[in-house]
Formats: structure tokens, sequence, C-alpha cells
């Protein structure tokens, strides 16, 4: 592996009494677009403008490019930030705002002017340097503050909840353009947001933090294929999760899984590690389906009731009851031509795959 | 702890940066106040001040009539005034919060701000043209021919005080009404008529108690400097109209017994104080019985 | 119906200030009607006098004083306002605007006491200064917190992050920002330092103030038509000042892009 770009070490951070960061290991390789994620309150802010440099750590080390960075102010770090408010200057023009770090740069002027017009260029604002910076909408004021943190090149840029102000539409064009952009200009991005479907998009990497620790930190398809652990289950998708037992033994694991039965597993499937006695057994609702009248499968199969059903269009969403399990199972089912719409009280049969189990550490 | 990593949190620096007023107001108001209090309890000897401790200032004043007298006068004065300008102000206050549109308002609150910094003695001096005995109102009554003779009970007694002061403490009154009632969500008054509730009761059982924080700041922002001002009665209170506060100056300026003023000031200043505790805790009940 | 107790009762507070203009021009030396004609006498009369000259420099040296120093006292407190909170900084900053509640007379009185008899100091101009700075700092602070309040804690952090140091993060974005709630806060404690008379009849030394100048005329009938010019000209004065107060003050709102709320308070 090429050395990280930023190496924490055991990060931890206090507020008064408040232990707000709790022992944060993090490497962040070059290039990468990282994403902190997890429930609002758990750190993510405050671990962001730890390597910002706007919190000190109360221990802890922390490297950027090699360099530590202990005592290093936030104006002398190699990083930049783009604000959940966006923090334009509003006295300001949009090219002084975006010009707003070249001022003790020694070129000449012209060619600051230059660097502007391009950072601006880049980020789709062309020719709207000389607009006051107050009378901006929220997508172009986002747009602002990042040509504005770019322009310095700095080696990470720092993005809290950069589009959390923004509407649903305009959110997902911004998400393309910050992944076309992260990959054009080939700066690291670390992105604090609490949108876990925002993170599994645009992340190579993500952190799932809770409480001030990192519960899992994996590439998107890991994380949401294996979570290691009944909270970041739980907080990315949706999951079934069935109460099991774990007898170990044999070249897999051997978990008897509440209602389902007996089921051999890979190492692989217990992402989390394994012990034997009871644990948590998760499901994506996507790998368990409905056999309807007259289909047949070469998947394991138990019987249930059909309990709930919510029609969204393009999928059904089922809750199934069935004999054993604490919870009905969550089953989403494309509806494909010929598929009927089971009504409420159905029996039908439910196929499921044991590659598809997850053995959970609490 | 030091003083460098000190400034680096954003704490320490907000501690830093409210030592400068704070040190000047423990300089100027707290230390002061507190030789107020030390003085009160010495006596003036001719030319100097007997230093051992009596309580000689504070026997005087309960012994001497004139003092509680004009200190009697001087609270029902101040508490007329309260009332009759928070009577007239809320009204204002409502008007302007209610029924002037949004983008009119600053102008409002401006015109009735703007007579509130003019010079004040010239303000008080012309209530004496206003209600004087050729003044405004007796010659305007007298050409209509309403009264023949001068009318004599608006000056140079209790009323023109009242009323000089009154006009004076305006917009201190309206101002904290305003802001309390523009702090009122709209949509609670539209749920209460939606609930059956009249105009009327509307504002008395949501409106008025809302308010209630606006209308005990203006209560208090003017019943308690209204005690220290002695420029209105030496104007226009002639000899029956006289305060606490001329008193206080007297003994200060030209009878040269500092003591006793400081005596009689601290009386004046625990008074109104103690009086507006009890005003506040008396609200807060009702409110809570509410 | 309202609106007409509202216009009456604009009438009943200008009342007073609008027989200020028809005395100053009226040609005869009692303050009463009927009026005797137009003259500006009056006002050439405030030109040749010098003891008003000197009452009028004194004030505005003690108001200049004021207004710097109290909005200088300002600045620290509503920025300390607007930032993390320490323990007892409420009660620190509503100590510092106790003056705002305090009978005027209990300032003018205690300050008499330590200056001249604990400190044994001469009164001067510098009396005065000291104690307006502290009836106005609370005027300036409620006008400044509006200003420091506003403003995006991150805009500063910003420029921190773009390479400025914290003071020049302060000067180059705060400093702007807040710019109209300062120009503000030095009018305002400007008109109300120049205004004051109940602690300054106390604390003037040998030069009286302009106040203080003014409450001597009043005693004496004959000079009242002067004090009527002269008034004329403090309220158009002061008019004005307001107005370029308010003018700044909301100029400000709209920099910080809110919404404007009200008046000074
Ligand atoms: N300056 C501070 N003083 C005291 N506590 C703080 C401070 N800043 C943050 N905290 C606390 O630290 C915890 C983590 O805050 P942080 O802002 O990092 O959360 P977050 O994960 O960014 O949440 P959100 O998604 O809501 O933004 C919270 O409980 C917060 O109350
Ligand atoms: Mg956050």
């Amino acid at each position: 592996m090429t050395r990280p770009l930023i190496h924490l070490e055991s990060i931890h951070k206090y507020y008064g009494d408040y232990h707000a960061l709790r022992g944060i290991d993090l490497d962040i390789r070059p290039g990468e677009f990282f994403s902190l994620l997890g429930p609002s309150g758990c750190g993510k802010t405050t671990l962001l403008r730890t390597i910002a440099g706007f919190e000190d750590v109360s221990s802890g080390n922390m490297f950027i490019d090699g360099r530590d960075m202990k005592r290093v102010p936030a104006n002398q770090r190699p990083t930049n930030m783009v604000f959940q408010s966006y923090a334009i200057f509003p006295h300001l023009t949009v090219a002084e705002n975006v010009g707003f770090g070249l001022r003790r740069d020694p070129r000449p002027k012209a060619e600051k002017a230059k660097a502007v017009e391009e950072a601006l260029e880049m980020v789709g604002l062309r020719g709207y340097g000389k607009r006051a910076a107050h009378a901006l909408s929220g997508g172009q004021r986002q747009r602002v503050a990042l040509a504005r943190a770019l322009i310095l090149k700095p080696k990470v840029l720092l993005l809290d909840e950069p589009l959390s102000a923004l509407d649903k539409k305009m959110r997902e064009q911004m998400q393309v353009e910050l992944i076309r952009l992260q990959r054009s200009v080939g700066i690291t991005f670390i992105l604090v947001t609490h949108d876990q479907e925002e993170a599994l998009v645009m992340s190579d990497r993500i952190a799932v933090m809770f409480e001030g620790e990192i519960g899992q930190m994996a590439d998107p398809e890991t994380l949401y294929r294996r979570p290691n652990s009944r909270r970041v289950a739980e907080f990315i998708g949706k999951m079934n999760i069935l109460p099991g037992h774990v007898t170990e033994g044999g070249p897999g694991v051997t978990v008897d899984v509440a209602g389902l039965g007996r089921a051999e597993v890979a190492t692989e499937q217990a992402p989390g590690g394994v012990v034997a006695g009871d644990t948590a057994v998760g499901i994506r609702p996507e790998t368990l389906a409905i056999l309807f009248e007259g289909e047949e499968t070469t998947r394991r199969v138990v019987e249930g009731v059909v309990d709930e059903v919510v029609y969204y269009g393009d999928m059904t969403y089922y809750d199934v009851r069935v004999d054993g399990v604490p919870e009905p199972l969550n089953i989403s089912m494309k509806n494909l031509i010929g598929r009927p719409v089971l009504d409420v009280g159905t029996r039908t049969r439910v196929a499921w795959d044991e590659r598809s189990l997850v053995v959970l550490a609490r | 702890m030091a003083i460098g990593t000190w400034l680096t949190t954003e704490r320490g620096r907000a501690a830093t940066l409210v030592v400068p007023p704070f040190v000047y107001a423990l300089l100027l108001l707290a230390i002061p106040v507190g030789a107020v209090i030390l003085f009160s309890f010495w006596t003036q000897d001719f030319m100097t001040v007997d230093r051992t401790f009596t309580l000689d200032n504070y026997r005087e004043i309960a012994t001497t009539p004139v003092y509680g007298l004009l200190l009697r006068r001087s609270l029902f004065v101040s508490g007329t005034v309260t009332i009759v300008t928070v009577l007239l102000a809320y009204p204002i206050a409502y008007f302007v919060s209610f029924h002037v549109p949004a983008h009119r308002k600053s102008l409002w609150l401006f015109l009735i701000t703007i007579p509130f910094w003019t010079s004040y003695l010239i303000r008080v001096f012309l209530w004496k043209v206003i209600l004087g005995y050729n003044g405004v109102i007796n010659s305007g009554l007298q050409g209509l021919g309403i009264i023949d003779e001068p009318l004599t009970f608006i000056l140079y007694n209790v009323n023109a005080v009242i009323i000089t002061l009154a006009h004076a403490f305006a917009p201190f009154a309206i101002l904290p009404i305003f802001v309390a009632l523009e702090k009122i969500d709209r949509s609670l008054l539209e749920a209460s008529q939606d609930l059956g509730e009249t105009r009327l009761t509307t504002f008395l059982r949501v409106t008025l108690p809302l308010s209630m924080p606006g209308l005990v700041a203006a209560v208090l922002i003017v019943f308690i400097p209204t005690i220290g001002d002695y420029v209105t009665p030496e104007l226009m209170g002639g000899a029956g109209g006289k305060l606490i506060a001329n008193m206080i100056q007297t003994q200060f300026l030209q009878l040269n017994n500092a003591p006793l003023g400081a005596a009689l000031a601290l009386v004046a200043m625990v008074s109104v104080t103690a009086i507006s505790l009890v005003f506040i805790l008396l609200n807060r009940r009702w409110l809570r019985g509410r | 119906m309202l609106r007409g107790y509202a216009v009456l009762y604009l009438i009943f507070l200008y009342a007073p200030i609008a027989l200020l203009p028809i005395f100053a021009f009226n040609d005869g030396s009692i303050i009463a009607f009927p009026l005797q004609g137009f003259t500006t006498r009056w006002f050439s009369e405030l030109w040749t006098n010098s003891a008003l000259h000197n009452a009028v420099q004194n004030s505005l040296f003690i108001a200049v004083m004021t207004a710097v120093f109290a909005t200088l006292l300002g600045i620290c407190a509503a920025r300390a306002g607007a930032m993390a909170s320490f323990p007892g900084k409420q009660g620190i900053l509503g100590f510092v605007m106790l003056p705002l509640v305090l009978p005027e007379i209990i300032v003018a009185v205690s300050l008499l006491i330590v200056l001249r008899q604990v400190l044994g100091l001469q009164l001067s101009n510098w009396s005065v200064i000291a104690a307006h700075v502290l009836i106005c700092t609370p005027f300036s602070i409620a006008i400044l917190n509006g200003a420091f309040q506003n403003l995006d804690p991150a805009m500063e952090e910003a420029a921190m992050d773009l390479g400025e140091s914290r003071w020049s993060a302060f000067r180059l974005i705060t400093l702007p920002l807040v710019m109209p709630g300062i120009v503000s806060s030095l009018l305002i404690s400007f008109t109300i330092s120049l205004d004051e008379f109940i602690i300054a009849f106390f604390l003037t030394g040998t030069n009286p103030t302009m106040p203080v100048y003014i409450w001597g005329l009043l005693r004496f009938p004959g000079q009242l038509p002067v004090v009527m010019a002269l008034g004329t000209i403090l309220v158009a004065l002061s008019i004005i000042l307001l107005t370029i107060a308010e003018y700044y003050r909301r100029r400000g709102l709209a920099r910080a892009g809110v919404a404007d709320t009200g008046g000074f308070l």
C-alpha cells in the first residue's frame, strides 16, 4: 500500500466531560473519495474539524502527508473545507470569494484572475465572477464554495454535508458533479454525510461512525453486503435481523437461524468474527423471494402468511409472518410481467439462500 | 493554565474578551455603589466626613417626615407614570406589530424613537410651554371659548410631572412590548379563533399572556429609572411636586451632605427594587396560575 | 380605530418638538402665544455667544470620546456574546447591561463619591466621559449584538481555512460585516452623551457641558428664545445622525442577508 495521505492514531476529543471522539484510527489514501457516515451527533463534524485544525485533539496523533499536525493551525494545513453553510463572504463578489485564498500568493494580478476564472469554469460558473455573492442560489453558493477551496490545490478537501441544504433533484445532480470533479482534480475528498445512499453512491471507502467510534470501515459493497455488526447492518439499507445460535464446526460456521433452520455459512459471512453461542443473523429483503403459484426453486424454502403489502410501482414490499421468526420478514419483489400482487392473509412460500446470510457480532 | 493554550480555545478567547467591559463596569459601577453603601453609614461633619459606623442617616430619614413624604410621592409618581405609559404604549406596540405591513415596521419604530433622542432638557421645558399659564393648551382653549380663565391644575404640580415623564419614557415602554408581540407565532392566534375563541378572548387568553415578558420589561424599564429623574420635577413640579431625586441632588450639590444623600439614594433604590421584585413575583404566580 | 389612536399618539410624541422651530423664529422674548412675527436674531445670538461655544466644544469632545470607548467595549462584549459559552458568561454580560435599568442619579451619585471623596480628584470632562461610557456601553452592546449574532461563525473559519491568521480573518471578514453596526453604535452613543444632563450636572468640572449650560439658561426668561434656537439646531442634528445610524443598521442587516426585525433596541 502507498503511504497514507492522512494517518490518524487513536484520536480522542473531549468537550468538557463529553467524550466526542473515542479513539479514532484511520488511514486515507491519496486520491481517495472517503466518506464519514453516521447518525446525528456521532462526531462526524468533530472529526472533520479536527482534521481541518479548527478543533484541538485531546490526545492521539495526526499526520497529513507525513507531517505531524500537532500545533499546526488551520491556516497552515494542506486542507481546505467546504462548510455546511458554505460560509460565502456576503460582502464580496463571486470572484473575490473564489480568489480569497490567493491574497498572499506572489503571482501577478492577471495570473491570479486567470486562476479564478479557471476555478469558476471548473464548477460550471463561468462568467459569474462579477456577481454579488449574497444574491446566489443554494446550488451556486455550493459551487462557489467548492471553487474557493479547490483554487488553493489542497492535498485534502473536506466537505461537511455539502449537499444537505439542496433539494432532492439538485442534490442528485451535484453528487454526479462532485464525483466527476474529484476524478478530474485527483484531490483526496473527505465527505461527511448522514445520508447512507449518498455515501454508497459517491465513495471509494466509507467509515461508519457511532458515538465517537468507527463501527466499520470498508468499500460500499462490502459495507452493504458484509456489515460487521448489528448497528451497521441496521444503519445501512434494510436488513431483516433474526435470532440465531452458532454451533462451531466444519470448514465454515454452522448457525441455527430462528424459523429458517440450520445453515452453513462461509467465514467471510461473519465479518465481525464468530463466537459459539447466541447471535444475530441478518438477511437483506432483496435476497429473499416470494414463490408464486407454480414456481419452483433449488434454494431453501419456508412457509409464511402475508401480513402487509405496500405497492410501490416498480416494486412491491411484503411483510411475511413465518413461524419461529419473531418479526415478519421484509421481502422486496420486482413487479415483473405476469407477477401478481398478493393479498394480505395469503399463504405463501419464501425462498432464501445460505450465501446471503450475515452473522452479526453484537 | 498558560496564556498560550488559554487563547487557543474559543471559550478562553470569549472569556478574555469580556474582561474589558466587565472590569469597566466593576470599577465604575460595582465599586462606586459599594462606596455609596459605605458612605451612607458615615456622617458629614462640616467639611469632613466622620468615618465612625452609624445608622444616624437612616434614623434621620425615618424620623423626618419630609423624606418619607418625598419618597412616597416619588413612588406614587413613578408608579402612575409606569401605568400610564404602559397602558398608552401597549396599543401602539400592538398596532405596529399586528397591523403595519412588515416593510413599514421599522419606519414606524424609527418615528417612535426619534423624539426620545432629542434634547431631554428642552423637551421637558417645552411641556412647560404647552401646559403653562399662557401655554398652548390654555391659549387654545381660551381662543375657542371653552374656558375663560387659564387652567392652573396642569402646571407646577404632580400632574404636570406625570404627563412629562410619561412622554419622555414612551419609547422605552413601546419597544419591549413590540419585541414580545413580534415573537408570537401568528398561527397560534388563528388556531385559537379556529377553536372558537372570539377576537377579544383570543387577545385575553393568547396574545396578552404571551406578550407578558415584554410588558414586564416595559414596566421595569420605566419604573426604575423614573425614580432617579430630578429635572422634570424641578422644572414642572413647582413646590408641591418635588421628588426624592431633588432631595438627593440638593444634599449632594447644595448642602454638601454626601452621607445623607447616599443614604437617601440607597433607600430610593432599595424601594424601587423591592417593589419591582414583588411585581415580578406576582406576575410569575399569575402566569403560572392560569 | 387603532390607526387613529396611533396617529394621535404620534402627535402627542411630537407635539413638544414641533413647537421648537415655531418659537425659535418668533420675534418675541417670551415663549407664549400669540406669536409676534418672524426673526432669525436668536440664531445670530447663538453665533456670538462664546460661553455657549465653549460648552458645545466640551460636549463634542465628551461625546466623541464616549462614542469611541463605549463602542470599543461594546465590540468586546458583543463579540464574546456570540462566541462559545463559559461558566458565568450570561451573568457577566447581564451585569454589564445593568446601567440600562439603573436610575441615572445612582450612577451620578456613586461616581461623585468615588471621584471626589474617595480618590480626591478634581472633576473634569473625563469624569463625565467615564460615566457616559458606562451608560452608553449597554446601548452599544444591544446594537452590536444584532450585528455579531447574525454572522455565521463558519465565515471566519473559512477565511482561516483559506490561509488567513485569526486577526486578519477578523479584519477582512467580520469587521466589514459588522461595520454598519459599529457606525450605528458610534452615532447612538454620541447622541446619548451629547444630550445627557442628569449625570453631567453632578460630574462636570469648571467647564459646563452643553446641557448643563442650557440648564443654566432656563432660569433666565430672557435667554429662552436663544434656547429654542439652539434646541432647533440640536433636534435637526439628532434627526440627521439618527437617520444615518438607522441607514447603517439596515445596511448591515441587508449585508448579512437577514430580515429586519425592528429598531435600535
Ligand atoms: N463545541 C462543542 N461543545 C460541546 N459539545 C459539542 C461541541 N461540538 C459538538 N459537540 C457535541 O459532540 C457531539 C458530536 O457532534 P458533531 O457535531 O461532531 O456531530 P455530527 O456527527 O456532525 O452530527 P450532525 O449529523 O448532527 O451534524 C454531539 O453530541 C455534540 O453535541
Ligand atoms: Mg455535523
